[in-house]
């Protein structure tokens, strides 16, 4: 805020006076919002070392970020639909059909090289969200909506395939069970993975101009037809980059855990939202980062891990979890509550 | 004659039976300033957004430097030259301004990457050619409307638009802001551009336009030149009838005092507003946009809480912070935003019409529906609301028509006190006329009326006392008599002492 001295010097009656208290406070929350997250992950990690310093194993503190790792990609995906006002519930089953077809595809040809199956689960996983965009842009039915009936439909679509089969990690090529558990210098290559996708999403989103546009849409819909920005095809690519995040997650799930049934990620819809508005990207759209929803997906990982080693009740993991949600729906409100009364005052002013 | 930069011939447009535009014929010339008039619901808005390529008209042509064109979309309208700043801002809450003003044309460097600094320093620039001074960074989230309005222009400016077309943007501006966006809208028009101004103010029409279009009912009327025509020609034309009188205020002997706002503070908003309202007079307290007016009226009806004062109604002191208790006192609020406080959009019209009766009206508490449509239909009569069926959602009926809703639904409850803010904002003149008429013969009738209004004409023309109110103070109350533009306009701006009013 460096110009804040030539500014408060304008002449009287010219617009702008008062503006630089509202930009702080913009700045602020942003900076409040992932450092907020940051901060309650230190703090649960260190309470918990205390306790217990094998938390802060190598093995443990490997454990923890492979647990996050399948999380966090699904988040970032869900972040990216989030900010456009819309929410995928379907990338639970996306998931799941992913890890089982990738297990098939390592039946019927075990000399399939690694690449090609990561690039298999994207591709199934793409079509299927593209299938949730081309609904939620041709039907103009709410995302909402569609996706609660595609979550159905891709878990039928699994429990087809699979037809009460289970594919054992015996099965699968030792080189690609390998990736799933494989550390460089004792981090995971599959967190190294993850990471290059936040990294890469983050970047798209804030430095590239239809990444822009998908906080345009959601920040306000109607405006955005009016500027001309194309919605329907930005929104569909929105949900076909979800749905290939979430295939690319099944086959990372099919890596590290070996053992597959039509179950894999059932229920874990929820819990991707979850990671995503813990880390701060706004339900309505328009605000928040692909960073602070990877964060998001860190801390919720890392309460399941905390809290059985603090002695706490499972019970109390899932109530955690849901005071974290309300937290930070409350500490969004009351950070809008602020903006909203010091703009006030300056209205009462000018 | 030169040839015109953009024309239109023959453009007609429907939406479903309605036939929103009928055979529209438009000429823009290169440097003129050109004056989009008519009533709520004549066409002026649909033809906004077939300039914006929102809509693609039906029949006739559209050509723009004698070229034929058509626009599949508001990308194409924009690439054609053509800026709209519409009525409603459109910007993103949530994106800094200068996001705003580049979205989709950000600079870019190396990569395809959006370059921040450039997007910043151009943004800057053209700030400074406009005269004011906004930081690029802040949020679009919490500006003014005026403030929205020069992100707009910006915007507008910085894709070297031809033709700028404004919907109404001065209807939420105060003087000042007016003044600074017409010297703007004038240095584009000296550069060559062409300024499509669609206003319901008259004085600023004539004051920035050469030449005026009279649209009516979806059709052309006529297009002259502003130096050969008089307000009153314009009205007719617009109307199509005499309008008897805009401002019928009959005269009214007081009664009792029927409000009564003593000492009412809050803090940082408003101080110290004291004033009485007596049965049978209209007063209008008047000033400038953020003068505190609107949240006075929220305070006194109990929609915001106050920190120190007292409201009395008919002598009883009303509880702080409680609109039910100012309901059931006898007091009305018609809002100062139909859209989003004075009705539920997506209801009927005779839903919005019985809401605030909707006790009165039922039964065991079970609403009585033919009960509902009987008292409904009454008061849309006798306020001659325009609706084809009275079980339409209220969305589909013009402004003007919506605003007769309100104010039928709190007419119905017959209360003692109404206050209006804003009543007349946004709606056509044949229209005001008749709410203008309704205030006046509610006053007649011995209700107290208190309007918050900004258009100076209806404060002089229709009320009995005018109070001032500046920077959350009421600075000077004067007498119908004594009340004239000038007087109220320098008071509203600060210059107080001139007078010797005797504010209270």
């Amino acid at each position: 805020m460096t110009s804040v001295g030539t500014r408060t010097g304008l002449p009287e009656g010219a617009t702008g006076l008062g503006h630089s208290g509202a930009t702080r406070t913009a700045h602020r929350i942003f900076v409040v919002r992932e450092l907020g997250i940051l901060l309650a992950l230190v703090l649960l990690i260190t309470v918990t070392a205390v306790t217990n310093s094998r938390f802060l194993s190598s093995q443990s503190v490997k454990d923890l970020l492979l647990g996050s790792t399948i999380l966090a990609i699904l988040a970032v995906g869900q972040a990216i639909v989030i900010i456009t006002r819309n929410v995928d519930l379907s990338v639970g089953s996306i998931l799941g059909l992913s890890a089982f077809a990738t297990g098939s595809l390592f039946l019927a040809a075990p000399a399939v090289p690694i690449p090609v199956a990561l690039l298999v689960g994207a591709v199934l996983g793409a079509t299927c969200g593209a299938v949730d965009g081309g609904l939620i842009a041709a039907a103009r039915v709410p995302a909402l909506v569609v996706t609660l009936g595609t979550l159905y439909v891709f878990r039928g679509l699994d429990y087809t395939v699979a037809t009460g089969k289970q594919i054992n990690a015996a099965d699968m090529p030792v080189g690609f069970l390998r990736m799933g558990t494989a550390t460089v210098l004792g981090v995971p290559v599959l967190t190294m993975f993850a990471a290059a996708i936040v990294v890469a999403a983050g970047f798209y989103l804030r430095s590239y101009r239809s990444g822009r546009e998908l906080y345009a849409i959601g920040s306000d819909p109607d405006a955005a037809r009016l500027s001309g920005i194309p919605v329907g095809r930005r929104v569909f690519a929105a949900f076909a980059t979800s749905g290939a995040l979430a295939g690319l997650a099944g086959v990372l799930y099919a890596a590290r855990f070996g053992t597959l049934d039509a179950n894999a990620g059932l229920g874990s819809e929820l819990n991707v939202v979850a990671a995503v508005v813990v880390g701060g990207v706004a339900i309505f759209g328009g605000s928040g980062s692909v960073y602070g929803a990877a964060l998001g997906a860190v801390l919720l990982t890392t309460i399941g891990a905390a809290l059985p080693v603090l002695g706490i009740n499972p019970f109390w993991q899932r109530a955690a979890v849901g005071a974290l949600i309300l937290a930070a729906i409350g500490l969004d409100r009351a950070l809008a509550v602020r903006v909203a009364i010091r703009l006030k005052g300056r209205k009462a002013r000018g | 004659m030169p040839e015109p930069m953009l024309a239109l011939s023959g453009v007609s447009k429907s939406f479903g039976a309605v036939a929103a535009l009928r055979d529209v014929h438009l000429e823009l010339y290169a440097g003129e300033a050109h004056a989009l008039v008519g009533e709520n619901g004549a066409g002026k808005s649909t033809l906004v957004k077939v300039l914006a390529g929102v809509h693609t008209p039906d029949t006739g042509t559209m050509t723009l430097d004698g070229a034929p064109i058509a626009f599949s979309g508001p990308a194409d309208a924009r690439a054609a030259g053509i800026a709209v700043i519409y009525q409603e801002p459109t910007l993103f809450p949530d994106l800094s301004v200068a996001e705003n003003i580049f979205m989709g044309r950000q600079p870019l460097r190396g990569l395809r990457r959006i370059d921040p600094g450039a997007m910043r320093r151009r943004a800057t620039e053209l700030f400074t050619r406009l005269g004011v001074h906004l930081d690029p960074d802040r949020p679009a989230r919490g500006l003014s409307i005026a403030d929205q309005q020069l992100v707009e222009i910006a915007k507008a400016l910085s894709f070297e638009a031809r033709i700028l077309v404004m919907d109404e943007p001065t209807a939420a501006l105060s003087g000042v802001e007016v003044d600074r966006l017409f010297s703007v809208a004038r240095s584009l028009r000296d550069a060559g551009a062409v300024v499509l101004f669609i206003s319901h103010r008259f004085d600023e029409v004539f004051a920035l336009c050469q030449r005026i279009t009279v649209m009516r009912d979806g059709a052309w009327v006529s297009t002259d030149a502003a130096k050969d025509l008089t307000v009153d020609q314009v009205v007719r034309r617009m109307v199509g009838r005499e309008v008897s009188s805009l401002y019928p205020k009959q005269d009214t002997q007081p009664r009792d005092v029927l409000l009564d706002v003593r000492g009412l503070t809050s803090h940082g908003v408003f101080s110290d507003v004291s004033f009485t309202v007596r049965g049978g007079e209209i007063v209008a307290l008047a000033g400038l946009v953020g003068a505190g007016r609107s949240e006075v009226v929220r305070a006194v009806f109990g929609i915001d809480r106050y920190d120190r004062g007292e409201v009395l109604v008919a002598g009883e002191r009303l509880p702080p912070g409680s609109a039910a208790a100012a309901i059931a006192a006898g007091l009305a609020l018609v809002p100062e935003d139909r859209r989003q406080q004075g009705l539920v959009m997506a209801l009927s019209v005779e839903r919005n019409a019985t809401l605030a009766r909707r006790w009165s009206l039922s039964h065991l508490g079970i609403l009585r529906r033919a009960a509902e449509r009987r008292d409904a239909g009454t008061w849309t009569r006798r306020l001659q609301v325009k609706a084809a069926r009275l079980s339409d959602p209220v969305s589909t009926l013009s402004g003007g028509n919506q605003q007769k809703v309100v104010l039928a639904k709190w007419l119905s409850t017959k209360p003692r006190v109404l206050i209006a803010d804003e009543p007349t904002r946004g709606i056509d003149v044949g229209t005001k006329a008749e709410v203008h008429r309704l205030l006046s013969q509610l006053a007649a009738d011995g209700v107290a009326v208190l309007m918050v209004s900004s258009e100076l004409p209806e404060v002089i023309g229709m009320a009995d006392r005018v109070l001032v109110m500046h920077e959350g103070r009421l600075v000077r109350e004067m007498e119908r008599d004594r009340a004239t533009e000038e007087s109220v306009m320098f008071a509203a701006t600060g210059h107080a002492g001139t007078g010797h009013g005797d504010a209270t």
